[in-house]
């Protein structure tokens, strides 16, 4: 069935600056929720930088817990931006046209509130700037560059500028749209934002090689982020179940699942929030599903190659952490719930034509994933601490403090109600992207059946 | 003689391509105008002619900065806070290529988005006449023209069906 409809720029204008020329009646009382829920948050925050890291869980000899768990998970989750923009893009795939500024937004926003944790997770965040940058020139104190923590800050810093130019870039068209849709102050700053930006052939041809430049850019920096998150664990030799050769294609490849999952659950917010059915298709889940299927597919072959590597060693302590994780209560648990939410019921949901265009599920869908995805990190993090050896006497005893769920779900709040934030001054779905495809794609008569045929130059 | 912008409205492309032909055929450099859409064309579908731009050069300027600048920061970093590690040497090649790569590639892509500015001329604070319709869907020609050659701009907008032209002085 032809799902895609033709629409005219003023149609297009209308739909899809609905959230930014007009508040939405649910728009206040929304951000009034996640606003409380953003202040309770940094209040605990506060909170636990007065009483120190006493408040948290964390204690001998698990040391890293919930706050480096979310991290992983939220950097993580960037990686829906350049997966879906960056790749969609290069190989000019049509579909990619409503999702890539939402993809892009969620990189950048979930990676500001990934760079949280580790300052948390510190205890006192203003004395790492030792860590970072050699600023006591007298004591002699220079950042120690083999530290893959010091490695962590220079990848993330890197992928989020140039995230954040990445969107800004693409975004300079649309300003100038609703630079020619506002009056006033709002007209004032748009027109700054937008450069002068007029609409010529040389700003347009330079707009699409900017695309295609940049992404060719950015995709190294994705791939090499999350390989160093994983060198975090991986160049430590001392705990079990992180010294993993795998880690880094196993961390992207995870990214890569939990991110644009957590677009497809965008996407159906945006569609069920804004109206936009003319613009978010089911065609668009369907094909995410099916590139889901896959990541997925990959990701699962990853976890049980790791797990298949450290039994085939037949070290007893690496056995005897597969057997806490796996066995043990409640990982046991947490382990069985991590694979139902993370593989089995999602992928057995879209292996299904009519599960992958039915937008409630794929939002359900993709939640379940995202929850099985940060067990995964917690897994990961957690056990191979805990050192569940023989001799060792204190080889369990972790469990997250209320202090650490309620910074957990800050920075659930703190990135919805950024992206709100956002949304309710700039479109979140490209109105160039998709007048672009109103010019590229014509219909075609084949026999008796209408079908769309895309331009590509 | 003073200068003036004008700008000729047209509500499909084949009409704005005839125009800029008109142009042509009537005089005018094709340096003095342009075409000024909402939406990306395919390249050429106005017959206008765009300069070549040389943004690939950028980033590999920024990569070059961002290669030098990250071996001067692992190296001296090294040098002055010596770490010896198991009599290894100072000098850690692994963990500096890890940094080089990360700066190489920010170097590279803050330049190449000075480069799209700086190609796409970028800001442009002296706008020409304009209209905000070209964002719904209008097509705009617009000319920058010696206010002796008005009447003769007019001739070619009307002439390729313009539905509105616009004119300043500067």
């Amino acid at each position: 069935m032809q799902q895609r409809r033709q629409l005219d720029e003023k149609q297009i204008n209308r739909e899809l600056l609905n959230g930014n020329l007009a508040t939405p009646k649910w728009y206040y009382p929304v951000m009034g929720v996640l606003g409380v829920g953003v202040l309770i948050g940094f209040a605990t925050i506060l909170y636990m930088f007065n009483r120190g890291l006493g408040v948290t869980g964390l204690a001998r000899p698990v040391y890293w817990g919930l706050f480096i768990t979310t991290f992983v998970f939220w950097v993580g989750i960037s990686h829906a931006g350049i997966m879906i923009s960056a790749i969609l893009r290069l190989t000019q795939a049509e579909w990619r046209r409503p999702v890539t500024r939402a993809a892009e937004l969620l990189t950048v926003f979930s990676l500001l509130t990934a760079l949280f944790f580790p300052l948390m997770h510190a205890g006192r965040p203003w004395r790492i700037a030792y860590w970072l940058i050699p600023y006591d020139w007298a004591r002699g104190i220079w950042p120690n560059v083999r530290s893959p923590l010091f490695w962590d800050p220079i990848a993330i810093g890197t992928y989020l500028t140039g995230s954040t130019l990445f969107l800004f870039v693409a975004l300079i068209p649309d300003l100038a749209i609703l630079r020619d849709r506002t009056t006033g102050i709002k007209k004032t700053i748009y027109s700054m934002l937008a450069l002068g930006w007029r609409g010529n052939p040389r700003q347009w041809q330079l707009q699409v090689v900017a695309g295609i430049l940049l992404s060719a850019l950015m995709l190294p920096i994705f791939v090499s982020v999350h390989s160093i998150v994983s060198w975090d664990f991986a160049v430590t030799p001392a705990v079990e179940g992180w010294h993993s050769t795998i880690f880094a294609p196993y961390f992207v490849i995870g990214a890569v699942h939990s991110g644009v999952s957590a677009v497809v659950t965008m996407m159906c917010l945006m569609r069920w929030l804004w109206k936009w059915n003319n613009y978010i298709r089911p065609e668009h889940f369907d094909a995410l599903a099916r590139l889901l299927i896959i990541v997925a597919t990959a990701w699962l072959a990853f976890t049980f190659l790791e797990l298949i590597f450290s039994l085939y060693g037949r070290d007893a302590p690496e056995i005897a952490l597969r057997e806490l994780q796996i066995f043990t209560w409640p990982w046991n648990l947490i382990f069985i719930t991590f694979l139902l939410t993370g593989y089995v019921i999602p992928v057995g949901c879209w292996l299904f034509k009519s599960c992958r265009n039915n937008i409630a599920i794929m939002f359900w869908t993709s939640i379940l994933v995202n929850v099985g995805m940060w067990l995964e990190r917690f897994l990961i993090i957690v056990p191979g601490l805990a050192r569940k050896q023989v001799f060792v006497y204190t080889w369990e005893g972790y469990w997250p403090s209320p202090v650490e769920w309620v910074i957990l779900v800050w920075s659930f709040a703190w990135v919805s109600f950024l992206m709100l934030l956002f949304a309710r001054f700039f479109p979140l779905v490209p109105l160039f992207e998709a007048k672009e495809s109103q010019v590229f794609t014509t219909e075609m008569k084949v026999g008796r059946a209408t079908v769309p045929m895309v331009i590509r130059e | 003689m003073s200068k003036i912008s004008m700008l000729g409205l047209y509500d499909n492309p084949d009409s704005a391509a005839d125009a800029l032909d008109a142009l042509s055929e009537a005089g005018f450099d094709s340096n003095n105008f342009d075409v000024l859409t909402g939406t990306p064309y395919p390249e050429g579908a106005f017959g206008e002619h765009v300069p070549q731009h040389r943004l690939f050069r950028f980033p590999l300027f920024g990569a070059i900065v961002g290669l030098t600048l990250s071996v001067f920061l692992t190296s001296t970093t090294q040098i002055v806070y010596p770490l010896v590690t198991g009599g290894k040497p100072i000098l850690s090649i692994f963990a500096m290529l890890v940094i080089m790569y990360e700066m190489t590639m920010l170097s590279a892509v803050i330049t190449t988005v000075i480069g799209i500015l700086f190609e796409s001329r970028l800001p442009n604070i002296s706008m020409n006449v304009y209209d905000t319709r070209i964002t719904e869907g209008l097509i705009g020609v617009s000319l920058v023209c010696t206010s002796d050659k008005k009447e003769t701009a007019e001739r070619a907008f009307n002439g390729s069906g313009a539905m509105e032209i616009k004119s300043s002085g500067r």
